[in-house]
C-alpha cells in the first residue's frame, strides 16, 4: 500500500506548469517581431561616368541623333523630353510629357529611329519571350542575365538592331524620387544605355526660353 | 460529486504543442533577424522595380535627409574606428576615451569636424537630439577635399572592398544628391547602390 501511494505522488509531480515560460516566449517573440527588418531593402545599381577631365574626344562614343532621347526632370514632378539632339535655336523641340506608362514610357516605346524601327518595343517583346522561356525551361539565373544583357545591347535572335541612348538630365529643382523614377523607366523598358548628365549652359538657355524651372 | 470531478479534469489544457510552436517561431526570428540600424533621421526611400538585394556586409552607407544633411556609416565597427583614427590624425583632433566610447556607440557619423569633440562629449540622449541638426559638410577645405570626401577616403582605406550604398529621402532635392555624387565621382567612386523600396511595375 505504501509503495502504491508513493508512485501516485510521483506521477502527479511530473506535470510542470508551462504558463510562465509560454508568457516569456510570447514576450520575446513580440520583441523580435517588432525589432527586426524582415524584408531587406532593394538596391538599384547605378554607374556614373567618371569626372575625369583628361578624357579625349575619341573616348566619347557618338550616337546617331535619331538614337538619342534627352529627358529633363523639372521641379514639381514635371518631365520633358527632346527626341534626337537638342536644337539650341528652337525651344519648341522640348516636349512635355507625364510620368508613368501613358507618358514617358509611351514616348520611349514609340520612338522610331531613322531605320524605321522601334527598338524599345522590339527589345521589350524579346524580353517578354525570354522571361517566358526562363519560366518554362528552368533557365539558370546566370544564363538569363547573359541573354538579357545581349538583348539590351540590341542582339535579338542573332540579329543586331540599333539601341537607344537615353540622357537623363535632372534639374536642380527635381527631387531624388524623380531621378529614381526615371531610372526605373529605363529598367522597365530594358534600356541598356542611359546616363545621368549635368545640365549644360546651352540646355539651361534653352530651358529658360521655354520657361521651365 | 462525480460530475464535479470530470469538470475539474477538463480544465487542464496541454500547452506543450503551443510552446513547441512558439519555440520554433522564436528560434526563427532570432536567427533570421538583423536589427534595424538606428538612423539619425528618418528617411523614406522612393520605390523602384529593381529586385537586387543590398549586400549584407562591406557596405558604406551614405544617408541624405530630406533637408540635405549627409550622414555616413559602415556596418563594421572596426572600419568605423579606423576611419575615426585616420580623420582625427589628419586634422589634429584628440579625443578622450569617453568621446571614443560615444563614437563607437553611435551608428552614423554626422558631426562636422569642428564640433565633433563637443558633440561626442554630450550625453548619449542629447547626442541623438543634436545629430538631427548636424550633417557632414560637403564644402571643400581650402580648395582641397571636403570633410565628406575625407570620410569616404578614410573608409576606403580602412576597407578597400566597400560598396557605396546611397539612401536618400524621396523628397531630397536633386541638387544635394548631385553635389554628393559629383564629390564621389571626383574620387573615382562611380558605382553606387541606390537603396529603394520594392514596387511592381504599373501595367
Amino acid at each position: 500500500m505504501a509503495k502504491k501511494k508513493a508512485s501516485k505522488q510521483n506521477k502527479k509531480n511530473t506535470r510542470v506548469d508551462f504558463t510562465p515560460m509560454v508568457d516569456m516566449m510570447m514576450l520575446l517573440i513580440t520583441f523580435f517581431m517588432l525589432c527586426t527588418t524582415l524584408s531587406k531593402p532593394q538596391a538599384m545599381q547605378l554607374v556614373m561616368p567618371s569626372n575625369d577631365q583628361n578624357m579625349t574626344e575619341e573616348d566619347k562614343s557618338v550616337t546617331k541623333a535619331s538614337h538619342t532621347i534627352t529627358i529633363f526632370l523639372g521641379g514639381n514632378d514635371k518631365i520633358y523630353h527632346i527626341d534626337g539632339l537638342p536644337n539650341y535655336e528652337d525651344p519648341s523641340c522640348i516636349k512635355e510629357t507625364t510620368w508613368g506608362k501613358d507618358g514617358i514610357r509611351k514616348v520611349l516605346i514609340n520612338h522610331t529611329t531613322e531605320e524605321g524601327i522601334n527598338p524599345v518595343a522590339k527589345i521589350m517583346v524579346a524580353k517578354q519571350k525570354l522571361d517566358e522561356k526562363k519560366v518554362s525551361t528552368n533557365m539558370s539565373d546566370e544564363a538569363y542575365q547573359k541573354e538579357l544583357s545581349e538583348l539590351k545591347n540590341g542582339k535579338i535572335d542573332g540579329e543586331k538592331i540599333p539601341t537607344l541612348t537615353i540622357i537623363i538630365k535632372p534639374l536642380d529643382t527635381a527631387s531624388y524620387k524623380n531621378m529614381v523614377d526615371a531610372l526605373d523607366e529605363m529598367q522597365i523598358c530594358s534600356i541598356g544605355k542611359y546616363v545621368i548628365d549635368k545640365v549644360s549652359p546651352n540646355d539651361e538657355k534653352l530651358l529658360q526660353q521655354r520657361g521651365i524651372k | 460529486m462525480g460530475k464535479i470531478k470530470i469538470q475539474k479534469k477538463d480544465v487542464w489544457i496541454d500547452m506543450t504543442p503551443m510552446s513547441d510552436v512558439m519555440t520554433l517561431l522564436l528560434c526563427f526570428f532570432m536567427l533570421t533577424s538583423t536589427f534595424l540600424q538606428p538612423e539619425p533621421v528618418t528617411v523614406n526611400t522612393p520605390s523602384s522595380v529593381s529586385e537586387i538585394k543590398v549586400p549584407e556586409n562591406n557596405v558604406l552607407n551614405i544617408l541624405v535627409s530630406p533637408k540635405g544633411q549627409i550622414f555616413i556609416g559602415t556596418d563594421n565597427k572596426n572600419d568605423m574606428n579606423a576611419m575615426l583614427q585616420t580623420v582625427t590624425d589628419k586634422f589634429g583632433i584628440t579625443l578622450n576615451s569617453t568621446q571614443i566610447k560615444h563614437f563607437r556607440e553611435d551608428a552614423m557619423i554626422g558631426a562636422p569636424l569642428n564640433v565633433l569633440g563637443s558633440y561626442l562629449s554630450l550625453d548619449p540622449e542629447k547626442m541623438t537630439e543634436q545629430i538631427q541638426t548636424l550633417g557632414i559638410p560637403t564644402d571643400s577645405i581650402d580648395g582641397g577635399m571636403s570633410e565628406f570626401q575625407e570620410w569616404v577616403k578614410a573608409a576606403r582605406e580602412a576597407n578597400p572592398d566597400l560598396k557605396v550604398a546611397i539612401k536618400c529621402d524621396a523628397t531630397t532635392p536633386y541638387k544635394v544628391v548631385k553635389r554628393m555624387m559629383s564629390e564621389l565621382q571626383d574620387m573615382n567612386e562611380n558605382r553606387y547602390q541606390l537603396i529603394t523600396n520594392l514596387k511592381t511595375a504599373e501595367e
